[in-house]
This record gives structure tokens, C-alpha cells and sequence, in this order.
């Protein structure tokens, strides 16, 4: 189905805001609100708008530690996501996740975890669990191009496929793992070829193209819903910024990074529509505008929201 | 027998619960590499007894992703030994879940797995490495030494809503003990005294718990009272029914088949000189594996183990009669 002029809208608006979350996300780490690590999507955030446009309220969303765009896109309050980074009590996780492990089981987004490779065996187990209770409903799990020399990514995709589970796997190529380029981790440098030998169903799109990755999202979901198959996407993508926010980034030229800056995937996005004529100029700039009052937002609940009390530090450690 | 105690804990919770099911390697048509599972996957079938490949880091991890979702996975892993595949699940996630989203999911996960030694099975087959588990927060790690308490903490596991490391011993699996037909629990967390005694108290668990006893039996010919204190959980441990022991007979031995650096006695003693220092009338004692690699070679494997002879010769010393 195509997208309908709103649901462009929708999307676009997600982009931005996922975009100046992370910009406003990098502002407050400098001002010393946000501690730890902080792992910024910018540049990839047409991977997760298009697969969460994708899918229903009762599927299943595994990400892994360059999550908050997915956080955003499937929990839509971003007051709720910074507050977590501030490590404040309405954060998602009340404030004991943090960046790298974002929660919302009313949302069914599992989290969240840190580990390279981590998200994919629990993916098998939510594909399980669908299959056991016989849910219409399917598990999108995220990782990066660095999980796929892990072996639990390789046992994973072998029971995924073995079992029958109604998992799509999305490889968030972004050319990097950490500081160690694909062609130096990889001896195939097309990732969904790892995938290939479990009899999967494999697929590859452009990540730094929303509407692509709609139609390859919106024609992958409809398949492992009804077939009860994975499939292994792998979206090529760019990040823009550093691996985490103390990435010094010698390993890549500023060249490099400007030819991909060039195909900015909101930049493009937002010139295909005012050219197809859905937005006008003066709407992209009121859409800025919005998200900027969002974030503002957000950024104020987050500084309001308090401090988890000291006397909780044990609870929850034991259901 | 042990085996067939937690054969019909499986039987019964699966029974009594559509949303527990038990997954591992050759669990199912196989029945199990020491036959727990016998039986099961006749009963209830690939949907709620499910083979794998030999995968463990997916095992558990579809364990734990289950378990997110509501259901009470018992997986199997064939040995503790095969769990280091698997700890990244058990340790980074499983144990950590619940406190990272902030209480929002639990993890109801049982992860079964027998360790023991004395069977030459060389160094990679014979570990005792529960201490690893017990030291994480989020797990709770059991140990049951005898048939009754190996159902009885079974079922009491899967009905918990915590990842637990259900730890069996090879060599316990034929040992032979009353177990009641009519449905009893075990509690998580309590120990047991399983033999009263006034001059020195003996804590151990697992197999060590029958040779403590052995022991014990022996020493009250010559006229020496032992109590025997089984601890079954080792996270959390039961340091009331510890203490009070020892306020009792003010001497301890503890008897563990792990090795003794970091070890679970070495928390044991912790405990004791924390809580009951004032009732100590002799350093406490511990008598535990060597600190090695366990060797082939039938003498020298027996050599590393704790026995009957050291468990005598340490309660001996402690009393005196060296």
C-alpha cells in the first residue's frame, strides 16, 4: 500500500524529532546532565522510522545500544526517553537503565542492551513465545553491522530459521564497529550474505532512504506475519557522528563523512516532499519549529522529573 | 531417586501450568543426557519439550525472551560446564532485566544444570562453578543435596518469578530418599539442618551434604556430636539458620566441592565472623577441592576431592583431638 500524504507527514516529523533529540541529547551530555555513554543515531534515522511505520501495537521491538530512535519511534514520548538519560525517576526505566537500556513493556520495546550480539538470542525467545501462544504478532530486532561476527548472532539466525520464527532481523549497517571498518571485520562485505546459509530469506536496502525503507518494511512485516518466517534485512546506513560521544574518529576521513552528510536521509526526504508538493517550505519550518518546542519539552520534564530516592537502590533486583 | 524426583516436579508443574516448558539439548527424544526429562516429550511434545542444536547461548537466550513475554521456561543445560557459552544471557541479561527496565519485566526462569567430579571426566567436564552464579544479583542459585528437596525446590523455582540456577550433581542423580506422593513445596532460601548435633557444626550442600553426614556418623563413635547443616540455596543464603547453628556448637567446618579461592564457603565464613564472632571458639575451617585443574588419572582425580577422611581430619583439628 502506498504511503498516504499524513503518514509521510507522520514520518517526516518522526525524523526530525528523533534528530533534534539527539542533538539536544549531545547538548545536555556537554552540559553534564547525561552521564556514561551516549551512542547518537543521527544519520540512521530512516532505518528506524520506516520499520516502526511497519508494524502493530501487539509486535515485539529488540533493539541494542543506539536505541533512542527506536525508543522514540515506538514509545512516542520523548520527555519519558530523556528523563532516562538524565537518570531521573519518570525516566522509561526509572532512571536505571540509561542510554543503553531503554524499556517499555506497554510498548513491548524489550530493551535496550549493550552487549554486541545480545538482543538476538531473547528475539528467538519472543519468536518463541509468539509461536507458542499463537499470537499474531512478530519481533523486529535491531543490531548493528558489528553483531553479525558474534556468535550468538549465528546460533540465533540458525534457530530462527530451524524453528520457523516470525522474526525480522534488521542489520543496521552504519559502515563501522566502533572504530573497525566492515571490510576489516567482515571478509563479506554484504552483511545479509552471512545470513544466506541459515535458508533465510534475505533482503538489502538503502537506510538513508525513508521511502525505500518503508516499502521494503512495510513488504518484509507483511511476510513474516503470515509465512511465520524470518527474514535478515540489512539497511546500509552512515552515522554521522562518533561511535559514542568520546569516539576521537580517526579512523574515517571528514571527506567520507561529507559525501555521506550529502545524503542526509531527512534532508532528502524533506526536498522529495515539497517537490512532490505534501509539504511547503513554510511547513517543514513549522514542523522544525514543533519539534523543537517537543524537545524543549522534554528537556523541562526531564530536569522537573526527580531523582530516584537513594532508599530505592535495592528495589526491583528481586521480583 | 533424585533423577525421578525431578522428573515428577517437571511432570507436575507442567501439568499444573500451560506456560512452563522445558527446552535444551536431546531434552526431549533423547529424554534427557541423564534422563531427567524421561517421559516428558511422550506427555507433552515438541511444542512444550523442545530438542535444539547444540546452541547455549540461544538456549538460554530463548529462555529469557520467553520469559519476558510471560511464559516459564525450564531450560536444560547438559552440564554447568556448557553454561560459560551461555553466561552472557544468565549474567548480562537474564539477572539484569529486571532491574534495568526499572521493574517493568521479570524474568520466571528456571536454568537447570548438573556439574560433578569424581568420574573422570577431566578438567572441562568436572567443574563445580556455582560461585559464579552466586555472585550476581538478579540470580538465585539452588543446590538441592536429596530426592525430597530436589522436587521440592524445583517446583518452588519454576513457580518463582526470578531466574534461577537450578544446580544438580551428576553423582546425586541414582542417590535413593523418600519423596512424598502428595504435592509439597521446598522453600527458596531456607537451609536445613540434617542432622542435629552439639559439638561442631558441618555446612556443606549438593554431595557434600552425604558425605558430611557419612562423617558425622562416624565421628559419633568416638563420642563426637556433629551437626550437619544443609544450606540448598546458596543465593540467598539462609545466614539466620547459619548463625544459629553456630551460636550452638561454636565450631564450624564448611565442606565444598568447588575450589576454595572465592569460593561459596569463603562467603559462609564471611557471615560468621560478621554475625557471630563472639560465639567462635576456634577459627572456622573449610575443606574444599584442590586449587586445580581437575586431572584425569583416576588417583590423583580422588586426590583433588574432598572426602570422608578430610571432612574427620578438619573436625578433629578443630576440636582438638589432632
Amino acid at each position: 500500500m502506498p504511503l498516504s500524504k499524513q503518514d509521510k507527514i507522520d514520518i517526516y516529523r518522526e525524523m526530525v524529532l528523533m534528530r533534534k533529540f539527539e542533538e539536544k541529547a549531545l547538548e545536555m551530555y556537554e552540559a553534564g546532565k547525561i552521564g556514561g555513554f551516549l551512542h547518537l543515531y543521527i544519520g540512521q534515522e530512516a532505518v528506524a522510522s520506516g520499520f516502526m511505520w511497519a508494524i502493530e501495537p501487539q509486535d515485539y521491538v529488540i533493539g541494542a545500544y543506539r536505541e533512542h530512535g527506536q525508543a522514540i519511534a515506538r514509545c512516542a514520548d520523548p520527555r519519558r526517553v530523556m528523563a532516562e538519560l538524565f537518570g531521573k525517576i519518570d525516566g522509561v526505566s526509572r532512571g536505571r537503565g540509561g542510554s543503553m537500556h531503554l524499556f517499555d513493556k506497554e510498548k513491548r520495546f524489550l530493551g535496550g542492551t549493550a552487549i554486541v550480539g545480545g538482543g538476538l538470542p531473547i528475539a528467538a525467545g519472543v519468536g518463541f513465545a509468539i509461536r507458542y501462544r499463537e499470537e499474531n504478532a512478530i519481533c523486529l530486532c535491531f543490531f548493528g553491522d558489528g553483531a553479525v561476527n558474534e556468535g550468538a548472532f549465528h546460533e540465533s539466525l540458525n534457530l530462527a530459521s530451524l524453528w520457523n520464527l516470525p522474526i525480522l532481523f534488521i542489520c543496521e549497517n552504519n559502515k563501522y564497529g566502533m572504530g573497525t571498518a566492515v571490510e576489516r571485520a567482515s571478509p563479506l562485505p554484504n552483511l545479509f550474505r552471512r545470513a544466506q546459509c541459515y535458508a533465510m530469506e534475505v533482503e538489502s536496502v538503502d537506510g538513508m532512504d525513508v521511502l525505500a525503507v518503508c516499502d521494503m518494511a512495510e513488504r518484509c512485516v507483511k511476510r513474516v506475519r503470515e509465512e511465520k518466517r524470518p527474514i535478515f534485512v540489512e539497511a546500509v546506513t552512515y552515522r554521522f557522528r562518533g561511535h559514542s560521544i568520546a569516539d576521537p574518529g580517526r579512523y574515517r576521513t571528514k571527506e567520507e563523512i561529507e559525501e555521506w552528510r550529502k545524503r542526509d536521509p531527512i534532508e532528502q526526504f524533506g526536498k522529495v516532499l515539497v517537490s512532490e508538493g505534501t509539504l511547503s517550505k513554510d511547513e517543514i519550518a513549522a514542523i522544525a519549529a514543533e519539534t523543537d518546542r517537543i524537545i524543549e519539552e522534554a528537556v523541562a520534564f526531564a530536569e522537573a522529573s526527580p531523582l530516584p530516592p537513594p532508599e530505592s537502590l535495592h528495589e526491583g533486583v528481586y521480583a | 531417586m533424585y533423577r525421578q524426583a525431578l522428573n515428577q516436579a517437571l511432570r507436575e508443574e507442567m501439568r499444573r501450568d500451560e506456560s512452563v516448558f522445558v527446552i535444551g539439548e536431546d531434552v526431549a527424544q533423547y529424554e534427557g543426557a541423564y534422563r531427567v526429562t524421561e517421559g516428558l516429550w511422550k506427555e507433552f511434545g515438541d511444542r512444550r519439550v523442545r530438542d535444539t542444536p547444540i546452541s547455549e547461548e540461544v538456549i538460554v537466550g530463548v529462555g529469557v525472551g520467553a520469559a519476558m513475554l510471560g511464559l516459564r521456561p525450564v531450560v536444560e543445560l547438559m552440564t554447568i560446564n556448557f553454561s560459560l557459552l551461555a553466561i552472557d544471557q544468565i549474567v548480562n541479561h537474564a539477572a539484569k532485566i529486571r532491574y534495568m527496565s526499572g521493574g517493568q519485566f521479570t524474568i520466571p526462569m528456571v536454568t537447570r544444570m548438573p556439574e560433578g567430579s569424581g568420574m573422570q571426566l577431566g578438567a572441562q567436564h568436572s567443574q563445580h562453578l556455582e560461585s559464579w552464579f552466586a555472585h550476581v544479583p538478579g540470580l538465585k542459585v539452588v543446590g538441592p543435596a536429596t530426592p525430597y528437596d530436589a522436587k521440592g525446590l524445583l517446583k518452588s523455582a519454576i513457580r518463582d518469578d526470578n531466574p534461577v540456577v537450578f544446580i544438580e550433581n551428576q553423582l546425586l542423580y541414582t542417590s535413593k530418599g523418600e519423596v512424598p506422593e502428595e504435592e509439597y513445596l521446598v522453600p527458596i532460601g531456607r537451609a536445613d539442618i540434617k542432622r542435629e548435633g552439639s559439638d561442631i557444626t558441618i555446612i556443606a550442600y549438593l554431595r557434600m551434604v552425604s558425605l558430611a553426614i557419612k562423617a558425622a556418623e562416624n565421628l559419633a563413635k568416638e563420642g563426637i556430636s556433629v551437626e550437619v547443616l544443609d544450606l540448598r540455596t546458596l543465593r540467598p543464603m539462609d545466614v539466620p539458620t547459619i548463625i544459629n547453628s553456630v551460636k550452638k556448637t561454636h565450631r564450624v567446618v564448611v565442606v565444598e566441592e568447588d575450589w576454595p579461592f572465592f569460593g561459596i564457603g569463603a562467603q559462609v565464613v564471611d557471615f560468621i565472623q560478621l554475625y557471630a564472632f563472639d560465639y567462635l571458639d576456634a577459627p572456622i575451617l573449610r575443606v574444599t577441592s584442590e586449587d586445580v585443574p581437575m586431572p584425569y588419572s583416576r588417583e590423583l582425580e580422588l586426590s583433588a576431592l574432598p572426602d570422608e577422611h578430610k571432612i574427620i581430619s578438619a573436625v578433629k583439628r578443630l576440636l582438638g583431638h589432632v
